[in-house]
């Protein structure tokens, strides 16, 4: 009864999955399909990571603005003229500027954003190296017995 | 050595940085253009006044002119269409107009209207002209000197400060032109 019950949920949950799934696919703001799901993958990491110039904190993929519409036809069709990933980031980079793109590209302007966080965990590294160093020489110049050599120190003297 | 020296001098050091940061920040919301200094995007397109004649950058070449985006769907085009006028009346550079994604009817409606401050207006019906220019948000408006090179880009309606402090100044004693 209890297994039968089971199987019952689990098809439930099931149902209601694949029902929010087809529901999320029909609300998305871009409902393209590209023929080649390779082409498919590659237009969907594009489209999620450029930025919607007008609405800036979306990217192209979420933005139901018109010119986040045109944007994602270029990508569509740079993919389809056969331009690699970095073509048509620079495409993009090429009219709007570093901007367009929501992973900023190394370079000497950007160099303090990507090793900034590097830099932050060395600082920290060295506080708390510097932490533990000075409690570990603590233990040297503290006389008193602590747990059990304390309990034998009792004995011995008992 | 005091304990608190190190941490007051690592934010002393983070205000200083933020500082700076928050001083030359461009105006909130301006994007700097990849454009300026580099040739302005190519294009031809049909003119507004006479569909059959196209404008192109190739015939603008030779002279300054200043390049506006707009579209009778865009209020802030309408809040800027006055110093527009007055910018055509300077006789201080020619004004073409770049209409985005735009109905034509309705653009003509527009211009007798309101006025007509181009000298012409370019038809972007598909918005890749726009796109080249990396407009994002109309209006927009392009300085581009004669040797087709964008000298400077303003996004929003164009005011009568940035005319006279931004663009007059930038403007050759000759760059009216032939018009």
């Amino acid at each position: 009864m209890t297994h039968r019950l089971g199987t019952l949920r689990g098809l439930l949950v099931a149902a209601a999955m694949a029902t929010t799934l087809v529901a999320a696919r029909s609300w998305a703001v871009d409902t393209t399909e590209l023929a080649d799901p390779h082409l498919q993958a590659r237009y969907l990491a594009l489209t999620h990571e450029l930025r919607c110039m007008q609405c800036q904190n979306e990217t192209l993929a979420d933005s139901p603005v018109e010119l986040a519409a045109d944007l994602r036809h270029q990508v569509r069709d740079l993919l389809l003229q056969g331009k690699s990933d970095d073509d048509v980031r620079a495409w993009m980079v090429a009219r709007y500027g570093d901007f367009i793109l929501f992973r900023p590209r190394f370079s000497l302007r950007t160099a303090w954003l990507w090793l900034a966080p590097g830099v932050a965990l060395l600082i920290g590294a060295g506080v708390c190296w510097r932490i533990v160093r000075g409690r570990a020489a603590l233990v040297d110049t503290d006389t008193d017995p602590v747990g059990e050599d304390a309990a034998q120190t009792r004995d011995a003297r008992g | 050595m005091n304990r608190f020296a190190l941490p007051v001098a690592l934010f002393a050091a983070l205000v200083v940085v933020l500082a700076i940061g928050i001083k030359h920040s461009p105006q909130k919301g301006m994007i700097v253009s990849p454009l300026i200094g580099k040739p302005a995007p190519q294009f031809s397109l049909p003119s507004l006044g006479d569909p059959a004649h196209a404008v192109t950058s190739a015939d603008l070449k030779g002279r300054w002119y200043l390049l506006n985006v707009w579209g009778t769907w865009c209020v802030e085009c309408r809040a800027e269409h006055q110093m527009l006028i007055e910018a055509r009346d300077t006789h201080a550079v020619p004004l073409i107009g770049l209409d985005w994604k735009d109905d034509d009817a309705r653009a003509h409606e527009w211009l007798a209207q309101l006025g007509n401050p181009y000298e012409t207006v370019a038809i972007d019906h598909s918005g890749s002209t726009a796109v080249d220019f990396g407009v994002y948000g109309a209006p927009e408006t392009f300085l581009i000197n004669a040797q087709g090179i964008v000298v400077y880009k303003y996004v929003g309606p164009l005011t009568r400060d940035v005319w006279t402090q931004e663009i007059l100044p930038r403007l050759p004693a000759h760059a009216a032109g032939k018009s």
